[in-house]
């Protein structure tokens, strides 16, 4: 079926860029362009409060002994550090690619529904005002961590838990539309001809990762409503004395945290998936098995979540099931990074930064699928659990996985959203500071975590030291790089080398056929899909 | 394929109602939050205000945006892509409320295959029985918790026997309705759909007779009853929720109904409404079997 794009418009000319003018145009705006924009300064904002917060982290692990701040002040920042980055930073970044890229990339005039788009993302500096707010209460921030743990997020709460109980509600409402949306897109608003098979892997990926958000994110509401009841209406879910249990919170709690870790690495698969090929200028090898490898990841990630609880006492039988299955996760985590490594096997590769970015992101993010597999084993987890061993295994995946592939899209898609080239020299410094930074704050982590270093603790033995001084130069030096980024990004607004419609040569996808910058509406009548 | 007609895929204008929704929301959590808090430090603080003022609010959002999506609905704006948008958003998210039962669902029966038992001894944790509450013996419906809270079971006779025949028959009448309209009967559409409507209404009206023999003395069964009274108003008092939200849905639809809107073809509304009722009534026979018999 044919469609044309009606585009009403409150002032009825014809003229054709409706978009009203200041703070009423973001705020009011139906447009997934615009939508995704805010998105992405909004993820940008919260990387840098996140990241302030982790500054004070390092100042405080800068040495051993209690330096500048009371323990209880120092779980506050790790809490909020950890909901800031998960919710506010990477989710949302995600969610803003999907605005600008999807409608482009399946030849859409918008998003499906756009209204609600504007409502999921507006509630959300909503939320992290009220989270953020915490801090300037009498009860202090959350310091449970950001997985929230009952009994210490209930009975042994700061007074701060309703507050943040509100503000992930309104987080999972908003996830909950924004994968609404992108799952309808998807569906009905594919230009004819596209199948499903013929869509760009981003778009798969972004597809799987909405499925994955409706199921888990209800479940998140669910087990915050039970934590607020325990809280403050005298249930007794987790807490044996009624007959409920504190490790069923962490049942819960993970039955939507670990998928909840694929939402934020599947979209970064699909990123690196789509700047490989262009640079390597191949065709993406594997694309089916690259489908069928994100599917059943993401299906895995529903039945292996007790590999977070591995050290609660579970029956033989459980500790088992989910160490295989956790395990099993790695095949086909494997065949992506084959894909990724074969499709650039021979390619002609030309090293612009989006590939500096995804060539890092393939190798850094298997070195944190590595450390993943090694804490897959029940034995060595009860070792590891808790420790900075932990910590390096998730920083591997998330910064060096889901935020460098951020960086590699945002590079890669900038010319098309500003219509400009952005500073090479610049980039090329971001890279550069970046990598070598973000491998000094991480990797001797691993070595404390070794060691036996347990994480969220505001003070370490001596023999600690010198690492953790190390780690913590890395973190500001890679806090600083941030800047850097933040120079290329507005410069880039504001001027530079012109943009071709199509600046990669090997760049492949529908979103390369519109010029540059993209126009404020694109594909109001179909493109044709051969 | 060239020559045929173009549809097309409304795309909105600018609106003020997310915005609207957005601070709403947040009048909503920033109300409750407080309002929790005062309540248990046992101060008296504004939250409820700010709470009841968010609601309020939300209402008038949702009367807004409501009112010019029917507008640009009934102007014909809308083509048949639209409203499939329409029917796969509403069944998303009717899925992802099925995801929220199901964690309490879970919790269920987490407590009753493993938490309770366990308590009680079972498996390798024979010390917990005997060191932590000797005197504590595992049964469902936990009628005593470990630390001695006493309470009594519900039935599924009754109210909650009835109660299933009720919403088990305005799954039928909604469905009646629906085929009334698709076949233009504007009279029985009516009928069933007020028949529905009042089928709600009674459930509504049963629960609430239900919760206050459960809070009677003679029952002691309360929201605090330990594990079993916790996963009983919970489970039941989201649904109900769920039911006064249908309701609301339903009546809103007999409205529009006598309003004279809705074609055979063209009825997304009322479909929607529909398939959320069917929803909630599922989640009811899963409780009733869960909660109740079992
Ligand atoms: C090869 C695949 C992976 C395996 C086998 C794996 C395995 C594990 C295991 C066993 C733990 C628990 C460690 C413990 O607490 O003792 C863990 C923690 C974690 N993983 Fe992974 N992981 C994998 C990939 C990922 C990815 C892709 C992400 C996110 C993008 C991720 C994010 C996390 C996070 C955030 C934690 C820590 C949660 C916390 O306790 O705060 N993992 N992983
Ligand atoms: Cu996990």
């Amino acid at each position: 079926m044919t469609t044309e794009a009606i585009h009403d418009s409150h002032e009825h000319d014809d003229h054709h860029d409706h978009k009203m003018t200041g703070i009423k145009r973001w705020l009011y705006t139906t447009n997934h362009k615009d939508i995704g924009t805010l998105y992405l300064w909004f993820a940008f904002i919260m990387l840098l409060v996140g990241g302030a917060l982790a500054m004070g982290i390092r100042a405080e692990l800068f040495q051993p002994g209690l330096q500048l701040m009371e323990p209880d002040f120092f779980n506050q920042l790790t809490t909020v550090h950890g909901l800031i980055m998960v919710f506010g930073a990477i989710m949302p970044a995600f969610t803003g690619f999907a605005n600008w890229m999807i409608p482009m990339m399946i030849g859409a005039p918008d998003m499906a529904l756009p209204r609600m788009n504007n409502w999921s993302f507006w509630i959300l500096p909503f939320a992290f005002a009220i989270l953020l707010s915490s801090f300037f209460m009498d009860s202090g921030a959350p310091n449970f961590g950001w997985t929230f743990y009952a009994p210490l997020s209930s009975t042994y709460s700061n007074g701060s838990t309703a507050f943040f109980v509100f503000a992930v509600h309104i987080m999972g409402v908003s996830s909950i539309m924004g994968a609404i949306n992108v799952i309808v897109t998807i569906m009905n608003m594919r230009a004819p001809g596209m199948t499903y098979m013929k869509m760009p892997l981003f778009v798969w990926t972004f597809f799987i990762t909405a499925y994955l958000l409706i199921a888990v994110m209800p479940v998140l509401a669910g087990v915050v409503t039970m934590l607020l009841t325990d809280t403050y209406f005298g249930t007794s879910f987790f807490d044996a004395a009624g007959g409920g249990d504190p490790v069923m919170f962490q049942h819960i709690f993970w039955f939507f945290g670990h998928p909840e870790v694929y939402i934020m690495i599947l979209p970064a698969f699909g990123i690196v998936s789509t700047i490989i090929p262009a640079f390597a200028r191949k065709r993406l090898f594997g694309y089916s098995s690259m489908v069928y490898a994100t599917a059943s990841i993401a299906f895995l990630s529903f039945i292996v979540w007790a590999h977070h609880m591995f050290t609660t006492g579970m029956p033989l039988f459980g500790e088992l099931f989910f160490m295989y299955c956790t395990m099993l996760i790695a095949v086909p985590t494997g065949v992506k990074v084959f894909n990724w490594v074969a499709t650039m096997w021979r390619g002609s590769m030309s090293f612009e930064v989006p590939m500096l970015f995804s060539i890092a992101f393939v190798i850094l993010f298997t070195i944190g699928g590595f450390s993943g597999l090694m804490l897959a084993m029940t034995p060595i987890d009860f070792q590891y659990h808790d420790t900075y061993f932990v910590v390096a295994h998730f920083h591997y995946v998330l910064v060096t996985g889901s935020l460098f592939s951020i960086f590699a899209g945002t590079y890669y898609w900038l010319p098309k959203w500003t219509g400009n080239m952005y500073s090479d020299k610049l980039s090329k410094a971001h890279f550069w500071c970046s990598l070598i930074s973000v491998n000094l704050l991480f990797f001797p982590m691993h070595f404390l975590g070794l060691a036996g270093m347990p994480r969220r603790i505001p003070d370490y033995a001596l023999q600690f030291a010198d690492f953790n001084m190390w780690v913590s130069i890395g973190g500001f030096a890679f806090g600083l790089s941030q800047l850097i980024f933040l120079a290329v990004v507005i410069k880039c607004i504001k001027g530079g080398e012109k943009a071709e419609a199509k600046p990669w040569d090997g760049a492949e996808g529908l979103e390369w056929t519109v010029p540059s910058p993209a126009p404020y509406h694109t594909f109001e009548t179909p493109p044709k899909i051969d | 394929m060239t020559t045929k007609k173009y549809e097309t895929y409304y795309v909105p204008a600018q609106s003020h109602w997310p915005i609207v929704g957005a601070v709403a929301l947040f009048l909503i959590a920033v109300g409750a939050a407080n309002y929790v808090t005062d309540i248990k430090n046992a101060e008296s603080g504004f939250g409820g205000y700010i709470l009841i003022a968010g609601i309020a609010l939300v209402i008038y959002m949702m009367f807004g945006w409501f009112n010019n999506v029917i507008n640009e609905s009934m102007s014909g704006k809308y083509s048949h892509q639209m409203d499939n948008s329409f029917r796969q958003g509403m069944s998303w998210f009717i899925f992802s409320e099925v995801m929220f039962f199901a964690a309490f669902f879970g919790a269920l029966l987490y407590a009753r295959t493993f938490a309770v038992p366990w308590l009680g001894g079972d498996g390798n944790n024979a010390m917990t029985g005997q060191v932590l509450w000797p005197e504590f013996t595992a049964q469902w419906p936990l009628i005593k918790t470990p630390d001695g809270t006493e309470t009594t079971g519900m039935g599924w006779y009754g109210l909650p026997l009835i109660n299933t025949i009720l919403l088990l028959t305005s799954s039928v009448t909604a469905h009646f309705a629906h085929v009334a309209l698709e076949q233009e009967k504007r009279g029985l559409l009516k009928f069933w759909l007020g028949l529905t409507v009042a089928l709600g209404l009674a459930f509504l009206y049963c629960q609430g007779l239900e919760y206050a023999h459960g809070y009677a003395d003679e029952m002691k069964l309360y929201l605090t009853s330990g594990i079993y009274g916790n996963t009983f108003y919970m489970l039941t008092g989201f649904h109900g929720m769920h039911v006064t939200l249908g309701t609301i849905m339903l009546i809103v639809m007999l409205i529009r109904v006598f309003k004279g809107h809705f074609t055979p073809k063209n009825h997304f509304a009322f479909q929607a409404a529909s398939w959320y009722w069917h929803f909630v009534d599922v989640v009811w026979v899963m409780l009733f079997v869960f909660v109740y018999i079992l």
